[in-house]
């Protein structure tokens, strides 16, 4: 995952002399995680830049770089941490095209892994993804394999709009997948569907997918054959693939790591119980973290979504005539 | 033990002397020159009479109903007329907050989308093209790290440009001040902060913003430095910040300039300054008004009189009544401006949306 983001990164920059990188620690260091390892050395510190320890300053200068126009490319440690960034992010960047009615584009992209499982300290990992899918004007992605990591990447530097880009810290490392080495994207706005089925359907972003696929391993060993859908983009939101994939099966579990009220899968099920009402035959299931802050790291295999979980809530669904 | 060796807690503050080069009588202080040649002081003095009378007329349809709340400039007319003049609008860049309507005229912007912008109107937030203006900022110090990224930018690219920013005591209280003050300094950025310390911030007055004894001292923790100029004086807002902007050129870096002024009017059309100010310190500023000031000065040169001012009246008006007139040509908004210029294309549900409109 983490290559396919650097490959990424780094073909961008050597085929647009727009494009630069900014954030903590990511020049020498190579980022906390080495996403961008070996890129100052490759592109100089104009283009790969070591920035004062604020997010605010990161994304409000990147808003002003945008203008300016050069492509920033701006990383945020841990997505918990554009909380410190919200406003230049919500109020600022996602707005100046609209307000500026077309006269001011912020073409720039926010990087930042977030999700849980990895035993970090307090307020890096949380799963805040839904409170940006109300920012009208920025888009919103969530990959959850290195192939559709670097397409999407690509995808969101070339993008005229701004892109905050949720890379999954779970599986960060240990996602492994094919990724060409050639230029390819993968269209921002579009679900995917990774597995095939058609007895129930599991809907998930980033590193929940891969959690639904390995659910969809064990009800296939129960001769349950389940669809997995990745929506991959929150906002804009695929509404008619989705609305598809549930009236495949009439049974839809969502799965997603952030606590349960006021989290996105409550706009998917809303979308599906609006759009896929005569087709559903169970009700809709959604698979979450517990109303509860997120724990201290002992406590957190308790807090995000096991498999476990998953297959009971789509048994449940399976069990509806 | 010796007291060299005591640890050195108080705080000095000792008053700071504003730079002043014009005095309220409209006479050049001792040893000043004049950094503007006199035709140039007189097309500042006509935009700070525009701004004041579009101000009067701004406020009277207000009242009627014709026109949004706004935030007039009502006394700081030198602070943000002088600052202006000392930009190149042909390649200088202005980042403004919301009360700088006359900086905005200059650097470019059409009055009739200033008028459009307060009446509510979306086409208003639209910036010409070629007009190097960022659009105004409601969300307080926002607009700083957007300065300080925009003057970065051109330095990287190695475009000649300076960018002046404004805002004011009360934003100065915001983080995003400090993170763009810092930023700036770190990368040397050509960037001008003009901090207009107009005393208020609505009802919070100034006392409550900060314990520091000026606002301009707080640059050199940045790196840089930082002034205090009257803001009530033309002629010293020209110099401190053409010279402000000729470092920023040179690849010296930023400059913080704190302009002392003073808020005339309300905060904006909602708001009742009787509630809080005393008359007494209004009379004092009034007294110091930087429209008189410089309408006395130009007098004692032979370049102002009845007749030069009733022309200039005249001449307002007309300017005014034609913008009004512009903006109220425009049609109404529609549906389609709700959606439109949120993302570059309409999204699968901005377009359903847009059509349930239609229905």
């Amino acid at each position: 995952m983490l290559e396919a983001i650097r490959d990424a990164l780094g073909s961008e920059m050597a085929a647009d002399d727009r494009v630069m990188l900014m954030g903590q620690d990511i020049g020498k260091f190579g980022g906390i995680f080495r996403a961008t390892d070996g890129l100052l050395a490759k592109f100089g510190d104009k283009r790969v830049i070591d920035m004062p320890l604020a997010e605010g300053a990161i994304i409000g200068s990147a808003l002003g770089l945008a203008i300016s126009g050069l492509r920033p490319v701006a990383e945020i440690q841990f997505l918990g941490f554009t909380q410190q960034a919200f406003h230049q992010i919500v109020q600022q960047v996602a707005r100046m095209r609209h307000r500026s009615r077309g006269r001011f584009v912020a073409s720039m992209v926010i990087r930042a892994p977030f999700g849980g499982g990895v035993r970090t300290p307090e307020l890096h990992c949380d799963a805040i993804e839904a409170q940006f899918a109300q920012a009208q004007g920025l888009k919103v992605i969530a990959p959850s394999n290195p192939y559709d990591a670097k397409g999407m990447l690509l995808s969101a530097i070339r993008d005229p709009d701004p892109v905050l880009f949720c890379e999954p810290l779970h599986g960060y490392r240990f996602i492994k997948g094919e990724v060409p080495s050639s230029d390819y994207t993968v269209d921002i706005g579009k679900a995917n569907v990774v597995r095939e089925g058609s007895d129930v359907t599991l809907i998930a972003w980033s590193a929940a997918v891969n959690l639904a696929l390995r659910a969809a391993e064990v009800l296939s060993m129960e001769g349950v054959s389940a669809h997995v859908v990745d929506i991959r983009s929150l906002l804009p939101l695929d509404v008619d693939s989705i609305v598809a994939a549930a009236e495949k099966t009439g049974r839809c579990v969502i799965i997603h790591e952030a606590s349960l009220t006021g989290g996105f899968g409550a706009e998917v099920a809303a979308t599906i119980s609006s759009d896929a009402f005569y087709s559903l035959r169970a009700p809709i299931e959604r698979v979450t973290a517990p109303d509860a802050p997120y724990p201290l790291a002992a406590a957190e295999q308790m807090f995000i979504p096991g498999v476990e979980r998953v297959l009971t809530a789509a048994r449940r669904t399976l069990e509806t005539q | 033990m010796d007291s060299s060796l005591a640890p050195q807690l108080s705080y000095h503050d000792d008053p700071v002397v504003p730079l002043r080069l014009l005095e309220p009588d409209g006479t050049l202080a001792a040893k000043a020159v004049s950094p503007m040649e006199d035709e140039q002081v007189f097309r500042a003095l006509r935009l700070m009479m525009l701004s004041r009378a579009f101000d009067a007329k701004g406020i009277s349809l207000q009242r009627q109903g014709r026109f949004g709340t706004f935030s007039t400039v009502h006394g700081q007319e030198a602070s943000v007329v002088g600052s202006a003049f000392a930009l190149d609008p042909s390649r200088d860049w202005i980042v403004p907050q919301y009360r700088e309507l006359p900086a905005l005229l200059h650097q470019g912007l059409p009055l009739e989308q200033f008028i459009l912008y307060f009446n509510g109107h979306p086409a208003g937030g639209r910036i010409p093209d070629g007009v190097r203006l960022l659009p105004i900022q409601i969300s307080l110090a926002a607009q700083l790290p957007h300065a300080v990224g925009l003057a970065w930018g051109l330095q990287l690219q190695e475009i000649d440009g300076v960018v002046l920013t404004y805002f004011g005591d009360g934003a100065s209280s915001e983080g995003d001040f400090h993170e763009a003050c810092n930023l700036a300094g770190v990368v040397k950025a050509p960037v001008v902060f003009f901090l207009q310390n107009n005393g208020w911030a609505i009802s919070t007055p100034r006392s409550r913003q900060s314990a520091a004894r000026t606002f301009a001292e707080r640059a050199p923790g940045y790196g840089f430095n930082g002034i205090v100029v009257d803001g009530n004086d033309l002629l010293a807002v020209y110099a401190v910040t053409a010279a402000a902007v000729e470092r920023a050129r040179a690849g010296l870096g930023p400059t913080l300039i704190e302009s002392q002024t003073y808020r005339l009017g309300a905060h904006n059309t909602a708001d009742d300054p009787t509630r809080y100010v005393s008359q007494e310190i209004l009379q004092a500023w009034s007294d110091r008004d930087p429209i008189l000031r410089v309408q006395r000065y130009l007098a004692s040169r032979g370049g102002w009189n009845d007749d030069t001012a009733s022309e200039v009246h005249d001449d307002i008006s007309r300017t005014i009544d034609r913008a009004l007139a512009a903006a109220r040509a425009v049609p109404p908004p529609t549906a389609k401006d709700l959606f439109e210029h949120t993302y570059a294309e309409l999204t699968q549900r901005q377009a359903r949306q847009l059509r349930e409109y239609d229905l």
